[in-house]
């Protein structure tokens, strides 16, 4: 096991590798220059245009910019932001709160409302409750998040007045009423991400459990005098969850993919957010730093998705 | 294959029987008729796809005009959907706008599948490509794929549009990267089938009598490789219609005057407190393409594995 997470980790590194570099070639040899706001405002005379250009190393060729990034990049330093500048770990570590606020709750939120539910679909196959469950999970995962954000305004916000429009990052929880006013303004954004999670999760959980309920060991199970909600919870639930477990680390790279559109919905000030909003104002380091650290998430949560399936199941042995 | 009737020799007489033959595909439709909800996803999509293709003949009220007297009004007779801010027919834009959203669905899955199944089938059909295949594929798996697809298209579009014309010109940026980012899971799927089918008896009687690795690889090996690709490429238009939908949410998608269902949805979240029509139609057109699809996908899975059937 040791040697394999070991082998792993080493295969990790060249493929980090390769993307980073793809990912710096292609923000480097795009026709659009960073500098270009700069560049059309007449109280910038040239020379100075040129200085800023050299302050921020834009004058070397790119390769040479890359290996500098990824020396920087290893030791923690992502660079400054060409809009705010500020230290681009700065803005990250400011954001990050809000998104996992938004998207780590709503992943748990997701977890919990699919693994009962599919259950009970399974257990129950075929009956009403069971076709309502595969109906509602297959609604839910073809109903794009940014539709169902939009209605869920129309119906709360615009209809009803209960919760707030947008999504207001000043708010400090500091006392009871801040706190219920962080409530009201997560419980949408949360419920977009959870219940699309939810869906999605769902099907696995139900489909994992109708595989393992003929099985021979939940026959013994039952022959040997357990109660049914014994025979399923821990018997066919356990062995089931194995490979909802590995699913569930694989789809957190998604998630967070995600939330890039639940943020821009709610506008929420979270890494999603900040990504959009530098794309579309050319801010090079804040966009490199944001693709890495989706790209490292991706490999580290496919790693975490292969150990977890040798620690959950015994019977896998990797050579 | 399309045989409606089979000869049988006995004794050296032609027989002919009653029954009509069945073909694999004709076997298939049998199955899928008979799923419930793949039919009324079919239904729905010939629906849809009808209604962007000949609807704006029929339906005449110009999608351009714009009156800004009947800005944002609810849905009258006049106006069956309601109008946008500028006063124009929301029926009409939403019926021009799926043709885009579809045709960029079709394409992009068609790049998907070609690169998937050339992939696929070199490393699964040549031992020494299948290493060095299967590790790219590998990265290209670790792309953050969303983050990517938005920094590609907003890096490259005003180049792009400058070559092609901004309309077409997004269409082919837009279709080529979201090709170019989703055709690893078909890659991995066409390999494994490769390699379950190289050493079969068939294979080896093709090879035996002499069919070079061309003909083996399409003529043999790729027709029994058909209905997954076919399943793969069905639920790929939904998800390729899905991001792109999500890309005009965006803003990084289509110009205002392609009206692109997701586009529509980007125009309509700032007058949602007033236009709510605005956001419902062009979401709810979204959704049922892509439910309609994803039934037909799971339907066609289950009618063309021949373990499945009864």
């Amino acid at each position: 096991m040791g040697r394999y997470v070991v082998r792993r980790l080493l295969i990790a590194i060249p493929t980090l590798l390769v993307i980073s570099f793809v990912m710096y070639a292609i923000l480097a040899l795009a026709p659009i220059d960073p500098l270009a706001s700069l560049a059309t405002d007449p109280r910038v005379p040239p020379e100075a245009r040129e200085n800023i250009r050299i302050a921020l190393g834009l004058d070397q060729p790119w390769p040479v910019r890359y290996v500098k990034w990824l020396i920087a990049v290893l030791q923690g330093d992502f660079g400054v932001s060409f809009m705010s500048h500020t230290s681009v770990s700065a803005l990250l570590w400011q954001r990050l709160p809000n998104t996992l606020a938004v998207v780590g709750v709503a992943y748990i939120v997701g977890i919990f409302v699919a693994v009962p539910i599919g259950m009970l679909s399974a257990v129950r196959r075929n009956t009403l409750t069971d076709h309502a469950v595969s109906t509602l999970a297959y609604i839910g995962f073809s109903v794009p998040t940014f539709f169902t954000g939009l209605i869920l305004i129309i119906i709360f916000s615009v209809k009803l007045h209960w919760l707030p429009f947008l999504y207001d990052s000043n708010l400090k929880v500091t006392d009871f009423n801040s706190l219920v006013g962080q409530l009201r303004q997560s419980i949408m954004p949360i419920l977009v991400l959870g219940l699309f999670d939810a869906a999605v999760l769902t099907r696995y959980v139900r489909a994992e459990m109708l595989e393992h309920l003929p099985m021979d060991y939940v026959r013994t199970a039952r022959a040997k005098g357990l109660k049914e909600r014994a025979v399923v919870v821990r018997h066919a639930l356990r062995n089931s969850l194995i490979p909802v477990v590995t699913l569930i680390a694989l789809g957190v790279p998604t998630v967070f993919g995600g939330a890039i559109v639940t943020e821009q919905i709610f506008h929420v000030p979270g890494i999603g957010e900040l990504l959009v909003r530098s794309i579309g104002s050319g801010d090079t380091p804040v966009v490199a730093a944001i693709v890495i650290i989706f790209a490292v998430l991706v490999v580290a949560f496919n790693l975490v998705a292969d150990v977890l399936y040798g620690v959950l199941d015994p019977r896998i042995r990797y050579a | 294959m399309a045989t409606t009737t089979s000869q049988v020799r006995i004794g050296g007489v032609a027989q002919e029987y009653k029954r009509p033959a069945r073909s694999l595909w004709a076997d298939a439709w049998f199955t899928f008729t008979r799923d419930r909800f793949a039919m009324v996803g079919l239904v729905m999509l010939v629906i849809l796809v009808a209604a962007t293709l000949i609807g704006p003949f029929f339906y005449e009220r110009p999608m351009g005009v714009i009156d800004f007297s009947r800005g944002l009004e609810g849905p009258s007779l006049e106006h069956p959907f309601g109008t946008d801010d500028l006063g124009r027919d929301l029926l009409g834009r939403l019926l021009w706008g799926g043709r885009v959203s579809i045709a960029v669905g079709i394409t992009a899955v068609i790049i998907a599948i070609s690169l998937g199944t050339a992939v696929g089938a070199l490393a699964g059909y040549f031992r020494k490509l299948d290493n060095p295949l299967m590790r790219f594929t590998d990265v290209f798996l670790s792309l953050p794929i969303l983050p990517l697809l938005l920094v590609i298209i907003y890096l490259f579009r005003e180049a792009i549009a400058a070559r092609f014309g901004p309309d077409l010109g997004i269409f082919i940026m837009i279709v080529t990267v979201i090709g170019v980012l989703n055709w690893m899971p078909v890659a991995r799927l066409v390999r494994a089938s490769f390699l379950s089918l190289k050493n079969k008896e068939f294979v080896e009687a093709a090879r035996a009598t002499g069919s070079t690795d061309r003909r083996i690889i399409f003529g043999h090996i790729l027709p029994n490789v058909l209905s997954p690709i076919l399943v793969a490429a069905t639920i790929g238009v939904g998800g390729a219609i899905l991001t792109e939908s999500t890309l005009s949410f965006l803003g990084l998608g289509f110009p205002p005057d392609v009206p692109t269902w997701g586009r529509l949805l980007y125009d309509a979240q700032n007058f949602i407190d007033i236009a709510p029509h605005w956001v419902i139609f062009p979401g709810l057109c979204i959704f049922l393409i892509v439910l309609s699809i994803n039934y037909i996908g799971d339907g066609l899975r289950d009618a063309l594995d021949p373990r499945r059937r009864i």
